[in-house]
């Protein structure tokens, strides 16, 4: 049996998301068409948009629909990005850092929230800027303080990207009150099918640069058709995902048990996503740690995988001044489903794991 | 039983963890990751992973066990790449798959098997493992063509008892691409992989150079009594015995010349008569696969991986040996020399500079 407990790689896809897939699937049409078929597709489109916005805090029309949370976070760069110096968070995703990769990086504290201080400093020079930071972290769940770098923003004559992906569904999100320019959002994140996201836009920077300009889909701002079925399961997760704090006893008690263990919390210190727990056990390899787990039937998983499937010690962890436990460290993310029994087995696998994996103490002689 | 297979994406290891799928085991799929592909070839933005790694992963889907791959690119920069750079600064001819073998194949894949719950790592070596009175032995493979034992001297004891090497028995190469098809693999037919894994382009100059430049630079070729004959473009680019590279001087006093020795002090490049030779090498870090002999001890040697075997004594000192060759001959530094009864490798060192 296999207990899933990477809900930040993907979530499990929720029954009303496969519902509304399911029933979108017998759509025949093309959204662009002009037919009765077309038309049939272009509502089921619209009526998710509509779904999502209001579910996100965003007009409807200022919603794109995109691939998923990298081209969502591509999208911003490039649209706000061109003219302006980019700040990006030390912590943020690759789908951020691979965008921008001349940036320059904003440091967190000790606890994993940005250096506002240094934020403030950054921008005091008025130059043109952009800002680019997640609203929850996937590896640690750490969650930033979106208003406050808002204000600072704002009084700075900054823009304000906000990477969502991780948050969204799991936390509150108002995005019309969150003081942001824009805001990327992934469906698989959420419960809903992967291939589609999201990239909402303030009123005041609706009209963007396309990356992709196809047949001028999505107002001329994503070309490509619409997904229709992709869309329609993202709309439905997206209605059902409120916020994971019910899920935060389970996390604890994941947290109590590796602690007994002699595992370090990471990022206990600031407020984070209910259904995250980052676990560094000293001396012990992280990729050994997630395959002994995995052997278990244990699902979890460490830094940043790349396509290789190799795992690399973690920058996140890194920026946080985690020096070598930065290479040490597993992620374990409830999935909206989580169960008692998953978090007892991974319990127990990881207190037999850490068993055999802690480099034994010498014992002193009586 | 639980093993640890070390995949490579190559023909061997994939029929190795096939065999031992397919006799019943637990077989647990792991890939060194051991440096940058991309960055090695010189394209930029190419996947870090080479397509080995992807042909691993596609046969452990195959077969449908668990694979792994596993980041060792910094432990190989350091225990296999920088070695070989600093080996060939100091006027050596290094041997990085002894390298590789003796840190980041063995000893840690050894040390993970253990810290997985595995009872054995299996490898594809062309190598036998023999279990005798005192434990494991290492001996030559069925196919004396393929036989890698001499890459592997430096693998202890403990470590060897937690090997297996399945393909020690195939009768040829041909017969472990016989159990590739017969197993559906799709690496069957394959290609052999080239010389240095490192170095898939290029040559290991480029390597070495931007490792350690000071062994790339130019310097004088000398003969025996010093008088300058040529010029050269590297320590690196010489190997002792060799006799390509010496332009003009390969030839003088109409008696063909070959290195004899390389000074990496001055850079200088010692040439002499194909005559030149020792009977006696200086080696160090010494493995033994038996208990260190106490007294002078008979066997064969072999002094470099496509060398005959050659007839000497031993004696055994504190961390290394002092062999006594039967016949004189010159042997690389740097190269391994490996103790041989018959078939089973006894023990084996790393030749010394002379002096």
């Amino acid at each position: 049996m296999m207990h899933y407990l990477d809900a930040n790689a993907t979530e499990p896809l929720r029954p009303e998301a496969k519902a509304a897939i399911q029933a979108a699937m017998e759509i025949v049409g093309n959204p662009s068409s002009v037919h009765a078929a077309g038309r049939a597709a272009r509502r089921a489109v619209e009526d998710a948009r509509d779904t999502i916005a209001a579910r996100f805090g965003c007009q409807p029309g200022d919603l794109v629909f995109v691939s998923g949370g990298t081209e969502a976070d591509a999208l911003a760069v490039h649209a706000f990005g061109q003219g302006r110096r980019i700040l990006v968070g030390a912590t943020e995703h690759d789908a951020i850092r691979s965008a921008a990769p001349t940036a320059t990086v904003v440091p967190v504290l000790a606890d994993g929230t940005i250096d506002l201080d240094a934020l403030a400093a950054c921008l005091a020079d008025g130059q043109p800027s952009l800002l680019c930071l997640m609203a929850a972290n996937n590896e640690t769940g750490t969650i930033q303080p979106i208003a406050a770098a808002a204000a600072l923003c704002r009084s700075h004559g900054a823009l304000l990207h906000v990477d969502a992906v991780q948050a969204a569904g799991r936390m509150p999100i108002d995005f019309a009150r969150s003081g942001a320019t824009s805001m990327a959002i992934s469906s698989h994140k959420l419960g809903g099918p992967g291939g589609v996201g999201a990239l909402l836009l303030s009123p005041d920077h609706t009209g963007i640069a396309a990356l992709i300009r196809g047949g001028g889909q999505e107002r001329g701002r994503r070309g490509g058709t619409s997904p229709v079925a992709a869309i329609a399961g993202f709309a439905a997760a997206a209605r059902v995902a409120g916020d994971c704090t019910g899920l935060a006893a389970l996390r604890d008690t994941a947290e109590q048990v590796a602690v007994a263990c002699g595992a370090i919390v990471v990022g206990a210190a600031a407020p984070r996503l209910a259904n995250t727990a980052c676990l560094a056990l000293p001396g012990c390899r992280a990729d050994t740690q997630v395959i002994a787990l995995d052997l278990e039937g244990i699902a979890v998983s460490a830094g940043a995988a790349c396509s290789s499937g190799k795992v690399a010690a973690s920058h996140v962890l890194a920026a946080m001044g985690l020096g070598d436990l930065a290479g040490q460290a597993i992620r374990v993310s409830l999935p909206w489903n989580a169960t008692a029994a998953s978090v007892d087995a991974f319990a127990a696998a990881y207190a037999r794991m850490a068993a055999r994996l802690i480099p034994p103490l010498v014992s002193r002689a009586a | 039983m639980r093993v640890v297979v070390a995949m490579s994406g190559g023909v061997d290891s994939s029929t190795v963890a096939g065999l031992l799928q397919e006799a019943g085991h637990e077989v647990i799929g792991v890939t060194l990751q051991l440096y940058d592909h991309g960055a090695a070839i010189g394209r930029k933005g190419a996947c870090c992973a080479g397509q080995d790694i992807h042909d691993a992963r596609r046969v452990a889907d195959k077969l449908g066990i668990p694979h792994y791959t596993i980041d060792a690119e910094k432990r190989f920069a350091d225990a296999v790449m920088a070695d070989f750079a600093d080996s060939y600064a100091a006027g050596e001819t290094p041997v990085p798959c002894v390298r590789c073998n003796q840190s980041v194949k063995v000893a840690d894949l050894t040390a993970m098997a253990r810290e997985l719950g595995a009872d054995r790592l299996a490898t594809g070596h062309y190598v036998r493992r023999v279990d005798g009175a005192l434990g494991a032995e290492l001996h030559r493979a069925a196919d004396p063509a393929r036989d890698q034992s001499w890459f592997l001297f430096a693998t202890t004891q403990a470590q060897l008892d937690t090997c297996l090497f399945p393909l020690g028995d195939m009768a040829d190469k041909r017969a472990v691409r016989d159990v590739a098809l017969r197993l559906g693999l799709a690496v069957a037919d394959k290609p052999d992989s080239q010389d240095i894994c490192f170095v898939p382009t290029g040559t290991y100059a480029d390597v070495v150079r931007k490792l350690r430049p000071d062994a790339m630079t130019p310097g004088d070729i000398v003969a025996a009594d010093g008088t300058v004959v040529g010029q050269h473009d590297g320590i690196a680019r010489f190997t002792v015995g060799q006799g390509k590279r010496l332009g003009n001087a390969a030839m003088l006093g109409g008696e063909r010349q070959m290195v004899v020795a390389t000074e990496p002090a001055t850079r200088r490049i010692v040439i002499g008569p194909r005559t030149t030779g020792t009977d006696t090498v200086r080696l160090r870090e010494v493995n033994w696969l038996i208990p260190a002999p106490t007294e002078r001890l008979r066997c064969a040697v072999k002094l470099r991986a496509r060398d005959g075997m050659r007839l000497a004594w031993i004696d055994a000192t504190d961390n290394g040996a002092i062999v006594h060759l039967d016949e004189a001959t010159l042997p690389a530094p740097g190269q391994a020399c490996v103790f041989y009864a018959g078939d089973r490798v006894l023990g084996g060192g790393i030749i010394c500079r002379p002096g």
